[in-house]
């Protein structure tokens, strides 16, 4: 079993719509687990009981950055390999990446309220996510400008690649202007700095959401093979009917 | 060498005589610049403060606005299918387009940002700390608007779309420009640190640009 044995569409189909319930099932259930963790875990002796977004918070800004990784490495089989599924796997990543990154902005300026009483605030780390939502719009918008989707697949593949140099700068951004967002503390050289308490429920929870992704990502790619297969059908019922 | 200096020579000729319209996009910054003590009142030592950014972000949508043609002229008349086919490589074609891209339409708006600095108040020291952050960053403007340019062209898309695509990518320039013109003018920050920074993604951008503009005409191209 390899990626190539995945090219033919049908396959993919056959294994995925085998493979998805489990993938559903075990998501719902380290969610579960994940919440349950999450919602008891104690509060911070600072931040109170506000220290609880950070659960949803971190695994979606995680992810959101994470997709883009899937989206470079979905690119790359584009534009090298030709991997028929590739463009596929490209597109539908792009609107669920759009939702974590929104999410994480969400749930980032509503844990900013109590924190640094402010909703919105132009700090580094926040203006990247932001920087990165309005990439993965435009990433959207150039798929749904142009109606070939082999065309628009190697278009957004470049723009992707590019894309992916933001990804750096993101990361990097902390320790450029380290402004009000705290430092990174759970990936660090000398091993996290986070209490054992919240380290746990928050590696469930990023288990958890990198679940969620691959079901919806691979749902939504079972859901554009099928329409793409329908337009297909329908252009030649068109050509038929006319001929 | 001698097809680059041919291209980048016919480029800045196409540009600079009639209908080539480079020289609007000074017009237009112009304009901008103009715009804005109407938009926050004829408060100099306001407008003081906002100089560095309100000539950062003119720069910024005036070259924006000349990147439309970049590829889209040469599309139109087939001399862009030629550059495609030629034997030189199409990475340094599209250097040499947008090198000459930028003396005809880039390096005007630096040229002219010390007239525009009398109008927003600034003295010479900011004038001219901003005029050197523009000549380093407007380079970097033209070399990654022009994936923008070429993502366009092969869409047969320009306009709105480009735009959307190529602001986000210019958004480190414009933090690093004007983070350095306001450490010459005032900050505590050295002028230094951020000017390096933003020669470091000006040059970051020589190498990406023509790169990603080639593999975006090669393969959107037909």
């Amino acid at each position: 079993m390899t990626l190539t044995d995945l090219a033919n569409p049908t396959r993919f189909l056959t294994l995925t719509g085998r493979l998805l319930p489990w993938l559903a099932a075990s998501t719902a259930l380290l969610l579960l687990i994940g919440l349950y963790q999450s919602a008891v875990a104690p509060d911070d002796y600072q931040q109170g009981a506000t220290v609880k977004i950070m659960f949803i918070h971190v695994p979606n800004a995680w992810l959101s950055m994470f997709v883009w990784g899937v989206m470079s490495l979905a690119a790359l089989g584009t534009l090298v390999w030709r991997h028929p599924l590739a463009d596929v796997a490209a597109k539908t990543a792009a609107p669920i990446g759009a939702s974590f990154t929104f999410l994480a902005l969400v749930t980032g300026s509503l844990w900013g309220r109590p924190m640094w009483g402010t909703y919105w605030e132009w700090d580094a780390r926040l203006t990247s996510v932001l920087i990165l939502f309005l990439m993965y719009l435009g990433l959207i918008a150039l798929w749904r400008a142009v109606e070939d989707p082999s065309r628009a697949a190697r278009a957004a593949a470049i723009l992707t690649l590019v894309g992916a140099i933001n990804l750096p700068i993101i990361k990097f951004s902390v320790d450029w202007w380290n402004t009000l967002h705290q430092p990174a503390s759970v990936m660090r050289i000398g091993g996290p700095s986070l209490d054992r308490a919240f380290l746990i429920p928050l590696l469930v929870m990023a288990l958890a959401f990198s679940l969620l992704f691959l079901t919806l990502h691979l749902a939504a790619m079972r859901n554009e093979i099928l329409r793409r297969r329908v337009r297909a059908l329908q252009m030649m019922q068109a050509s038929q009917r006319s001929a | 060498m001698t097809a680059l200096a041919a291209l980048i020579r016919r480029d800045i000729q196409i540009a600079l005589r009639v209908g080539g319209g480079a020289l609007i996009g000074v017009l237009f910054f112009l304009t901008v610049v103009v715009l804005m003590p109407f938009a926050v009142g004829p408060d100099l030592a306001l407008l003081t403060r906002l100089g560095p950014a309100l000539l950062w972000l003119g720069a910024l949508l005036a070259s924006l606005l000349t990147l439309d043609r970049l590829f889209t002229a040469d599309h139109e008349d087939g001399s862009l299918d030629l550059i495609v086919m030629s034997r030189t490589p199409l990475e340094l074609a599209c250097a040499a387009k947008a090198l000459a891209h930028w003396l005809a339409a880039g390096l005007p708006l630096v040229i002219a940002t010390p007239v525009l600095g009398l109008l927003l108040n600034l003295d010479a020291t900011a004038t001219s700390a901003v005029a050197l952050t523009l000549l380093v960053g407007t380079p970097a403007l033209t070399f990654t608007g022009m994936i923008g340019a070429a993502l366009a062209v092969t869409l047969h898309r320009g306009g709105l779309l480009l735009a959307v695509l190529v602001l986000p990518l210019s958004i480190p320039l414009l933090i690093f420009g004007v983070a350095a013109s306001q450490a010459a003018i005032s900050g505590p920050l050295s002028f230094g640190a951020p000017f390096s920074i933003l020669c470091a993604l000006s040059l970051a951008s020589f190498v990406i640009g023509p790169f990603a503009a080639a593999a975006s005409l090669r393969h959107g191209l037909d």
